[in-house]
């Protein structure tokens, strides 16, 4: 029996593994792919760009109040009138320009909300996710007990308390709305508390701050835009209730929660007056959730390959 | 007529970068109160094997073959509530994870019990009396205590033996074990394969033996199927796949096995260099070449099978060439 | 088990005592009570026979432990605008917070749990696809517009129920809906998790494999594991419901807790809102710590042999 000697010919390789491609790219491959992040990011953009343009944009004056020409209804209706487009309220102002001017509020809250309770509720977090033990124990009670206070009251009490206002309801939702971001920041930071990069930068001596800084942050930072996103949302609903129940923001600014309840008078009537605001409100949240969905799901790992 | 008869399974799973070819081409038989046993390593598809002949493969899974019959039955165009009529009742299935195959919510004897109601009109206290039966054939004391147990209460090894009591309920013709030693603890291997033996010998069930551990199979096994990277490499009766391995994959397994008395103390362990090939996309030709110490032209090609004694099959070019010149 | 009730218990207890503390301050930091009280006309002399009159000129800790102390029997003294004592005022109107609390829970689960088990069961389908659609809307739509709107069609143009009021049960129904839609989401996407999770567990394999049909396994094996973790979330939306039902009482006109912490809110009438803040609280935390046994009794793997 002879043996047939072993041939390099045929020690060839097999199909080479799929090509790689760069993360970045296959993240927003994914992203293009997934139908809600796209229509929401679609949407919130223009929502953005129309606040952001409103004073080019707006066709009048959102405070100039003309009471000779209050209640028109919006074209669609037949009394309608081209120069209000959306119609006019109970004091005569255009709709549409309230409208727009109202989107930079709804906006202006949201953002620097998240801003505040984000920077709050990622410091309590990170530190509980990380230093573990007491720090956690400390941070998990004061997360109970902040979700024992039933929100809407103590935001209610607090708004009656500090003024309603712009900036009283911003801080107070900034200073109640941190829950889940520390929630979320306290178990992604545990997750990867244990891994070796950290330990290898804790080896070549990285102080405590830093090392949170540049090594727990940018590996964090996936789900805190998640929650950023989910909790810019939740803060305008939260805004717009408040208004409605007549302590937040205050007459004459243009919130959409404060249009809702200076229309609700005239809702059997006039329905036009709450529903245009309530469908710029639901289009809003709409679009701002589909956006923190998309994210989540396209940065999910189970999406890695 | 045979008890099961696959020809030609092929097992697909489409991914993200492309077809997935996790079987390709399998075939054997298997007549009552015979035992096959499956040999391969990790990945070569023996697993998903034993799915598919119980239908219960992952959803993207996409099953096809020439013929898979149980008993005449084709399993292939068989209704969906045929088939729950088969499984547990006449083709029944032990899995790889004693810890997490029983459902931690429920008792024991519910989910023993369950099997058998479910294809017998019988009732809770025959049904009882069977659990309590296969409990102490497998090997349970106090059946009747255990029976109101929950799964987090018992051992690894005792909750496989549920399994295998749970396999019986219904005293299935053909009993499929996924690995069911591969969990649990070395002493307790030994046990449970001789349980399933013995269990074997009394009840007369055919039994496929799906396992990475060729030790194991020389003694229990009627029949042995090695497979690589899907493929079926070499079948036979065990006697004469032992006695004369021809595929150097069987060859290179057996070399892996350290036998006390004839290995050389100090001598590095037999090892196959090399890696399984992707399955991704088409392979042609035979999947060990990158591997084989003796691979040539040929092996690119579709490799035909060779049989060199009767009931022994290899696919591999070279046992002709080896036979001629023998 | 015993050990863990225990602990569970002491943790409820101290985050009881930090809101009251929070409840208490409330009322302190809007700024002279007496000279609120005794009203802008009143002199120095009547302010501080006033302040001496309801114990303002004790220092801090002794006045916290006093209402505390008067708190505990439920005395939570006079309010200062309905001039009834604060307990019975709270107590007439907690029947109608607790109702509609109870029937918005029930709706919502009666919803949102089977929606989540037929998302999960038919997943990737379109049965899934509506369920994450109406979950994704359901969030999106502000509870007060939910409601105005059930007003206007429901109420207004179709004429079924009744507007507001508590006075039959059918005054409860549109209320229920609009309380209870908020909470839906979060419930059916529990679920549909919860379900997809168990659902590819190895032991729902093996009662397939028993030859078990599709509706047994799902509604036997999977179910039974799959809602543990909703009963907890139950417990805990409800805690929310009775915190947001302010909203909804507004809307539909309901004399509730809500309403009443409403008005007492608008009049700066802070006995009532303190009592309101801080039997919300200790509902809420009643009830996080009942959901936290209930977990831990139906996970099996808790019971003792």
């Amino acid at each position: 029996m002879t043996d047939i000697a072993p041939s390099a010919a045929t020690g060839a390789a097999f199909d080479s593994a799929p090509l790689r491609r760069s993360p970045a790219m296959a993240l927003l491959r994914r992203g293009l792919r997934h139908g809600g992040l796209v229509t929401g990011s679609v949407i919130l953009l223009v929502i953005v760009g129309l606040a952001l343009a409103a004073p080019l944009v707006a066709p009048h004056d959102p405070y100039a109040q003309d009471l000779s020409r209050r209640m028109i209804p919006p074209i669609w209706n037949a009394k309608g009138n081209w120069d209000f487009l959306l119609g006019t309220d109970k004091l005569g102002r255009d709709y549409l320009s309230r409208l727009l001017y109202g989107a930079r509020i709804s906006l202006l809250i949201g953002a620097v909300t998240v801003l505040i309770s984000g920077t709050i509720g990622t410091l309590l977090g990170v530190c509980a996710g990380y230093f573990g033990g007491r720090v956690d124990a400390v941070l998990s009670y004061i997360v109970t007990t902040r979700l024992a206070l039933p929100v809407v009251l103590v935001a209610l009490a607090s708004a009656a308390l500090v003024g309603s206002s712009l900036q009283g309801v911003i801080i107070v939702l900034g200073l109640l709305l941190w829950d889940r971001f520390a929630v979320v920041t306290r178990s992604a930071t545990q997750q990867i508390a244990g891994s070796d990069y950290i330990a290898a930068a804790k080896a070549i001596g990285c102080s405590t701050p830093r090392l949170i800084l540049t090594e727990v942050l940018p590996n964090i930072l996936n789900p805190l835009i998640v929650v950023a996103t989910l909790e810019m949302a939740h803060a305008i609903l939260l805004e717009a209730a408040l208004s409605f129940l007549g302590l937040g923001v205050q007459p004459p600014l243009p919130s959409w929660g404060l249009m809702i309840a200076e229309g609700k008078q005239y809702m059997f009537f006039s329905p036009w007056v709450i529903a245009i605001p309530a469908v710029a409100l639901v289009l809003l949240v709409l679009a701002i959730n589909l956006v923190g969905d998309g994210l989540r799901d396209v940065t999910a790992p189970e999406n890695r390959n | 007529m045979a008890l099961l008869e696959v020809q030609d399974l092929v097992i697909d799973i489409p991914t993200d970068s492309g077809v997935l070819h996790a079987v390709s081409g399998l075939s054997f038989s298997l007549e009552r109160g015979e035992t096959l046993a499956i040999v391969g390593e990790s990945g070569s598809g023996k697993s998903l094997t034993s799915l598919a002949l119980m239908n219960l493969l992952p959803r993207r899974a996409q099953r096809r073959a020439t013929r898979i019959a149980f008993d005449g039955i084709d399993l292939q165009s068989i209704s969906a509530g045929g088939m729950r009529k088969l499984r547990g009742n006449r083709m029944a299935m032990i899995f790889q994870e004693p810890m997490t195959s029983l459902n931690p919510s429920y008792t024991i004897g519910n989910q023993l019990m369950e099997a058998l109601t479910c294809h017998r009109k019988v009732s809770q206290t025959e049904a009882r009396d069977r659990a309590i039966y296969l409990l102490e054939k497998v090997g349970i004391t106090a059946a009747d205590r255990r029976l109101s147990q929950y799964p987090h209460q018992l051992s690894g090894g005792l909750r496989q033996r549920v399994m295998i009591a749970m396999a019986l309920m219904c005293g299935p013709d053909l009993i499929i074990a996924d690995e069911p030693t591969t969990a649990l603890d070395v002493t307790i291997q030994a046990q449970i394969l001789h349980l399933l033996a013995d269990l074997q010998k009394e009840f007369g069930m055919a039994v496929i033996l799906v396992t990475h551990d060729l030790g194991v199979v020389a003694r229990v096994a009627d029949k042995v199927g090695v497979m690589y990277a899907g493929r079926l490499v070499e079948s036979g009766t065990a006697r004469s796949v032992f006695k004369h391995p021809r595929h150097p994959y069987t060859r290179g397994l057996l070399d892996c096995i350290p036998v006390p008395g004839r290995t050389v103390p100090g001598m590095p362990l037999g090892a196959i260099r090399g890696q399984v090939p992707n399955l991704i996309g088409k392979l042609e030709g035979c999947a060990f070449r990158n591997r084989c110490d003796f691979a040539m032209d040929a092996c690119a090609q579709t490799i035909p099978l060779a049989c060199p004694e009767p009931d022994h099959v290899v696919r591999c070019v070279r046992v002709p060439m080896l036979e001629a010149s023998a | 088990m015993l050990a863990f009730t225990l602990r569970r218990l002491v943790v409820a207890f101290c985050v009881a005592i930090t809101v009251s503390v929070i409840a208490f301050a409330l009322l302190h930091l809007s700024g002279d009570l007496a000279t609120a009280i005794a009203g802008p006309e009143a002199s120095p002399a009547q302010v501080a026979e006033l302040r001496h009159q309801y114990g303002l000129d004790r220092p801090m800790t002794v006045q916290y432990l006093d209402w505390l102390w008067r708190a505990l029997h439920l005395d939570f003294g006079n309010s200062f605008y309905f001039r009834d004592s604060v307990v019975s005022l709270i107590a007439s109107r907690m029947p109608v917070t607790l109702t509609l609390g109870a029937i918005s829970l029930v709706i919502s689960l009666v919803i949102a749990v089977p929606l989540g088990i037929l998302a999960a069961v038919f997943r990737g389908t379109l049965i899934d696809r509506l369920a994450l659609t109406f979950c994704v809307l359901g969030q999106a739509i502000p509870t007060f517009c939910l409601g105005l709107g059930l007003i206007i069609v429901f109420a207004v143009n179709l004429r079924w129920l009744p507007v507001s009021g508590t006075a039959s049960w059918q005054g409860y129904i549109l209320p229920s809906v609009a309380l209870g839609w908020y909470a839906v989401p979060a419930v059916m996407r529990l679920s549909r998790n919860g379900m997809l999770e168990v659902l590819s567990a190895d032991y729902i394999r093996t009662a397939r494999a028993k030859g078990l049909s599709p509706a047994v396994v799902v509604l036997k094996h999977a179910l039974r594991n799959a809602i543990i973790p909703v009963v907890a979330l139950a417990a805990v939306q409800f805690g929310f419901m009775l915190g947001g039902s302010i909203v909804v009482e507004a809307v539909f006109s309901m004399h509730g807790i809500g309403h009443l912490a409403w008005e007492a809110i608008a009049r700066k009438d802070f006995p009532v809102v303190q009592a309101v803040v801080l039997i919300l609280a200790a509902i809420y935390i009643t009830l996080t710590f009942l959901a936290d046994i209930i977990n831990a009794l139906l996970d099996p793997r808790m019971r003792v042999a």
